[in-house]
């Protein structure tokens, strides 16, 4: 059962720069499972786009070993590499299609490359525009679709020459979070129902945790953590697996420190009162201290919001006084009950609030 | 003169200006046309990286680009007619038009296929799409809205080669204009041939906006 589709050994990419050597990637060594959908998180810069072009040999390893299916790819003429890269499609985050074709016209590419009679490529197309659900968008353009229906169609291009491995390259990092949770949905069900091997790349974990059944963390062109989705999360051994899963509590604080803090509220900061210094002025209105837990300005999931965990005071009629400014202020706000932990909304938090 | 002599006279030069801009365009792009894809595919960063090659047809490119035209048709001029036994007339300059055009067609082809999407590429090539799929598939096909574009404003200049041709006895409307405007000073004769040769420019223009439009799927 536990068969390996692709293992790195040794893998290391040094790039030459005007500045001297840099290396990407030192001493890769990972192995993916058939049919495992593998999460591979780090932050920009860490080498994670440099890793999985490697698997394809779109950047050629400096060292070591690159196995697909059984078959060394690394030293294979261009000509042999072209034949195994047929069954290791790839998804992007700026999904990549060609502008000049619609969308049929795209998911008939790589049938084309691969020789296949044109009547034949047509119809499974076709057929492959219904799984990824846009059968009626088959001869629009990629400038007239969304940024979510451009990345099916790439879904549905990259299922075109049956592949036994889908690369994802911060795919989803391109959308809106509810386009990106429909995409998620889609991938799982691609690697569940067809048993199509993912590799996940991405610097969001809320992508793992959504997706993802194995993720390696990589820092510095290190795989510095690996395992289950779970086991890392619940238990993050490096210091980088924190600063990623917890990315604004310092690195060294885990969620359970906190979570006894009592009269949390979540406020939820829009366009009009994100760059109001609303928290000093309730504490100077209303005399009485808060505590902040947790603050974040996110311009990727949704633009010019922030959000923030205080604790209000201990003394209640005081709370009362602190939330009764905050409604005068027009912040959002909930509150959040003792146990939940307040670590998951960086994620989940804006998503939440969607429909459909 | 009177007005048929002239009618068949500025026809012909119609004519004759038409003829060298049609097989001069022609011609540049079957010669430009792929010196311009070669300097993409073998550039730094490219499907095939050839460094020498890129710098010497590159350096040749630049050098045929930077004379100006009219000195390089009168350098060219002895070779010529070593060639094709003649130094005037519209065979001689649409021969001299051609070693002036075609560098300059390299040159927008280059631009035209640099403005293709570098993930495009990429994607192409993670679907095992070889070196020459990637060319006539995707780079050609991409940029083809770019490319006519390209090839409206290489017939245009062209035709101005051509008036500037008329200088060393070329034939066609830039003669005319040279002939009678210039050296015997009829200049309302000069000035029929500038309105024929800005109504040509205008057409061109229009014929390249058109047909962009319909071929470049960004848009509609």
């Amino acid at each position: 059962m536990a068969e390996h589709i692709i293992r790195l050994q040794g893998v290391t990419k040094e790039f030459d720069t005007k500045g001297g050597k840099v290396v990407a990637l030192k001493d890769i060594d990972l192995d993916i499972e058939r049919g495992d959908s593998y999460g591979i998180i780090g932050l920009s810069g860490a080498g994670k786009s440099t890793l999985v072009r490697t698997i394809n040999l779109l950047e050629e390893p400096t060292e070591g070993k690159v196995i697909f299916d059984g078959n060394l790819l690394t030293g294979l003429k261009n000509k042999d590499l072209n034949l195994h890269r047929r069954k290791i499609s790839m998804i992007f985050q700026q999904f990549n299609l060609l502008m000049q074709r619609d969308a049929i016209g795209n998911i008939c590419f790589p049938m084309e490359i691969a020789g296949v009679p044109k009547a034949e490529a047509v119809k499974k197309a076709k057929e492959l525009l219904k799984v990824v659900d846009l059968e009626d968008r088959a001869h629009s353009y990629p400038s007239q679709l969304s940024g979510g229906q451009k990345q099916r169609v790439a879904i549905a291009r990259a299922l075109a020459s049956d592949p036994e491995v889908i690369l994802c390259d911060e795919a989803t990092s391109a959308l809106d979070p509810k386009t990106t949770r429909s995409i998620l949905k889609l991938l799982r069900q691609i690697n569940e129902e067809r048993g199509i091997t993912l590799v996940v790349i991405t610097h969001e974990m809320g992508v793992i945790k959504q997706l993802c059944n194995k993720v390696a963390v990589i820092e510095g062109g290190r795989i510095v953590e690996r395992g289950d989705v779970q086991d890392v999360f619940a238990r993050p051994k490096t210091k980088a697996a924190r600063k990623l899963f917890f990315p604004d509590s310092e690195d060294s604080e885990l969620p359970e420190t906190r979570t006894a803090v009592r009269n949390r509220l979540r406020l939820v900061f829009d366009e009009e009162t994100a760059y109001k210094p609303i928290i000093s002025n309730m504490i100077l209105a209303t005399g009485e201290p808060v505590n902040l837990l947790y603050a974040n300005m996110d311009a990727l999931l949704d633009e010019q919001r922030g959000q923030m965990v205080i604790a209000l005071s201990d003394n209640k009629e005081a709370a009362e006084k602190q939330k009764a400014y905050l409604i005068k202020e027009g912040v959002e706000f909930t509150e959040i009950e003792e146990d939940s932990d307040y670590y998951d909304y960086p994620l989940h938090g804006f998503r939440e609030e969607e429909s459909e | 003169m009177d007005f048929s002599t002239l009618g068949s006279l500025l026809g012909q030069g119609t004519l004759d200006t038409l003829y060298m801009i049609v097989v001069c365009t022609v011609v540049s792009y079957i010669i430009g046309l792929p010196i311009g894809v070669s300097l993409i595919v073998t550039a730094p960063g490219g499907i095939r990286p050839l460094a020498l090659y890129n710098k010497v047809v590159g350096f040749i490119v630049n050098i045929l680009r930077s004379v100006p035209f009219l000195i390089l048709m009168i350098a060219l001029m002895p070779y010529i007619r070593k060639i094709i036994g003649t130094g005037i007339g519209k065979e001689a300059a649409t021969a001299a038009l051609i070693v002036a055009a075609a560098p300059f067609v390299a040159r927008l082809v280059e631009q035209s296929l640099l403005e293709v999407d570098p993930g495009v590429i990429e994607a192409a090539q993670a679907m095992g799409a070889n070196n020459f799929q990637i060319v006539r598939k995707v780079l050609l096909l991409e940029a083809r809205p770019s490319l006519l574009n390209g090839a409206a404003v290489a017939t245009i200049n062209i035709l101005g080669y051509t008036a500037m041709a008329g200088i060393v006895g070329a034939g066609g409307l830039g003669e005319i204009a040279i002939r009678y405007g210039l050296y015997r000073f009829q200049p309302s004769i000069m000035w029929i041939t500038i309105v024929i040769l800005v109504i040509m420019v205008q057409i061109l223009q229009e014929i390249g906006i058109k047909v962009v439009a319909k071929y470049d799927n960004r848009i509609n």
